[in-house]
């Protein structure tokens, strides 16, 4: 079965590398996945590609402690629906932080990371996890190290 | 001239003390550190591989440069751990980052120099105008046999270098290489971890090859160590760059600040590369920076690269080296072993 989760990965390259999404230009929503339709305006809306930029805010969290055998080696981690700037959710695992460091509230960007192997012989799919903003002390010979999120 | 116009690293959070290390094998852990000249080293996360660091570090870069990723026209990665034995990891990348689909992409392989092979490949393109940026990447998740002399040192981490004529960061005047076949460092398909000629790996591999691509460069560009602020070596280890600098007469202080190998351990084709952006990191406008990268097999690639002004207007876009050195979290050998699929049992 080397050939599992080929078409279905593919499919959604594009949006789960980038976090692709759409956004209506009639009523300024933004959806993520991409939606084929406006729910707000129906046929009225006028959907286009949209690229989040990847930066939110952590919603609300759980710590998963028993995990499917693939994230065994993860284990514990934290699942956590982030609210994008842009004002959309969604659910993503939170990387690069202790279990006891997560808060609700916390300002989180997104990174890339392999989400699943398909057993030894099959294809890795990868895409977006969230991690805490990290520190950007720029250059020593600047007078006020910037603090900006990256 | 071709130069970098934008650069981007990435280290993961986890490392693991190489007195950790030794005292799990019954060596004396104090002595491990000073001895290897690596204190401590990266250690990847389970879900990060080549292809995840490389996009952190392009993203960096990208974000660096100001550039629009449409216009890179090549994205080489070069890697001695690519997540696939057939499959480009440089796909990945380009697809994550938002190239274009007409553009051309390769895996590189060269031990640890893959990556400057890469940026070798890029200034080529550039130079002949073919296209307008290129994207090099050098990155590795090494993996040392457990209780070898590798796995002191083997880490995870890599830098992205953007390749491209207008407004560079930094000029690179010259590059050269010297190669041959020596077969100090090998992993045949399929086996996990990569055997090494031992002591062979010194004198007539890693030596020989970065004494003389050092020498070749001089001669091409007539100029001696005095012309160059900073060196940046190879880092297998903390003892080698250090041994090939006083060979070739450089002073301590014009090589210590390259030197993340104490930290971070041999990042593979991302060791060198690494050091140089820890250098551009911190030089100031018209410094000038002598690299020599070594892969085993075993060939050097060496560059003579001065900073320029531009460099001034990129600082503070993207986490430098040292952000990326004290994000850290120390795990034990169990995590460790756990993370790196030493335990065969967990898939
Ligand atoms: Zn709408």
């Amino acid at each position: 079965m080397a050939e599992q989760g080929v078409a279905s990965v593919w499919r959604r390259i594009k949006a789960i590398y980038t976090i692709q999404g759409n956004m209506c230009k009639t009523c300024g929503s933004y959806y993520f996945p991409p939606r084929p339709v406006c729910p707000e305006c129906r046929r009225k809306g006028k959907l286009e590609l949209y690229t989040f930029k990847g930066l939110g805010t952590i919603y609300s969290y759980t710590v998963v402690r028993q995990a499917p055998e693939d994230f065994k080696r993860q284990m514990p981690y934290v699942i956590a629906q982030v609210e994008l700037d842009e004002g959309t959710r969604l659910t993503a695992q939170i990387v690069n932080v202790d279990i006891e460091n997560v808060e609700i509230g916390m300002r989180v960007r997104a990174c890339f990371r392999k989400i699943k192997e398909f057993g030894q012989g099959g294809i890795i799919a990868y895409g977006y996890k969230f991690e805490p903003t990290m520190k950007v002390t720029g250059h020593k010979e600047k007078s006020s190290p910037k603090q900006k999120e990256p | 001239m071709v130069g970098i116009v934008g650069f981007g690293v990435y280290v993961p959070r986890y490392r693991i003390k190489t007195s950790d290390i030794a005292e799990l094998w019954g060596e004396d852990g104090e002595k491990i550190g000073p001895g290897l000249g690596v204190f401590e080293k990266s250690v990847p996360g389970p879900d990060e591989d080549v292809a995840t660091i490389s996009v952190e570090a392009a993203r960096n870069a990208i974000k660096m440069a100001k550039i629009d990723p449409l216009d890179i026209g090549a994205v080489y990665v070069g890697s001695e751990s690519h997540p696939y034995a057939v499959k480009p990891t440089g796909t990945i990348v380009a697809e994550a980052v938002g190239c274009s689909y007409n553009m051309t992409c390769a895996d590189f392989e060269f031990a640890c120099k893959a990556g400057t092979a890469a940026m070798q490949a890029a200034m080529g393109l550039v130079a002949s105008k073919m296209i307008k940026i290129g994207l090099a990447i050098g990155s590795d998740t090494a993996q040392g046999r457990p209780g070898d002399a590798l796995e002191y040192s083997a880490a995870a981490g890599g830098a992205a270098y953007l390749i491209g004529q207008k407004n560079p960061l930094a000029t690179i005047e010259e590059t050269v290489s010297f190669t041959t076949d020596t077969p100090d460092f090998w992993r045949r398909e399929g086996e996990d971890f990569p055997s090494h000629g031992a002591r062979f790996t010194g004198e007539p591999a890693y030596f020989r090859h970065v004494g003389e691509g050092a020498k070749l460069l001089f001669a091409k560009t007539k100029t001696t160590v005095d012309d160059y602020d900073y060196f940046v070596f190879h880092m297998p280890n903390g003892k080698f760059p250090v041994a090939v600098g006083k060979q070739i007469g450089v002073p301590k202080e014009k090589l210590e600040d390259s030197l993340v190998v104490r930290q971070i351990g041999n990042t593979y084709s991302g060791s060198a590369m690494i050091g140089l952006a820890r250098i551009l990191d911190i030089a100031k406008p018209g410094s000038k920076i002598f690299m020599v990268a070594y892969g085993s097999g075993a060939g050097s690639d060496a560059f003579s690269i001065t900073v320029e002004d531009a460099i001034l207007e990129s600082r503070g876009m993207v986490p430098t080296v040292d952000d990326y050195i004290q994000r850290k979290t120390y795990v034990n050998y169990a995590t460790y072993a756990k993370y790196r699929r030493k335990i065969k049992a967990l898939g």
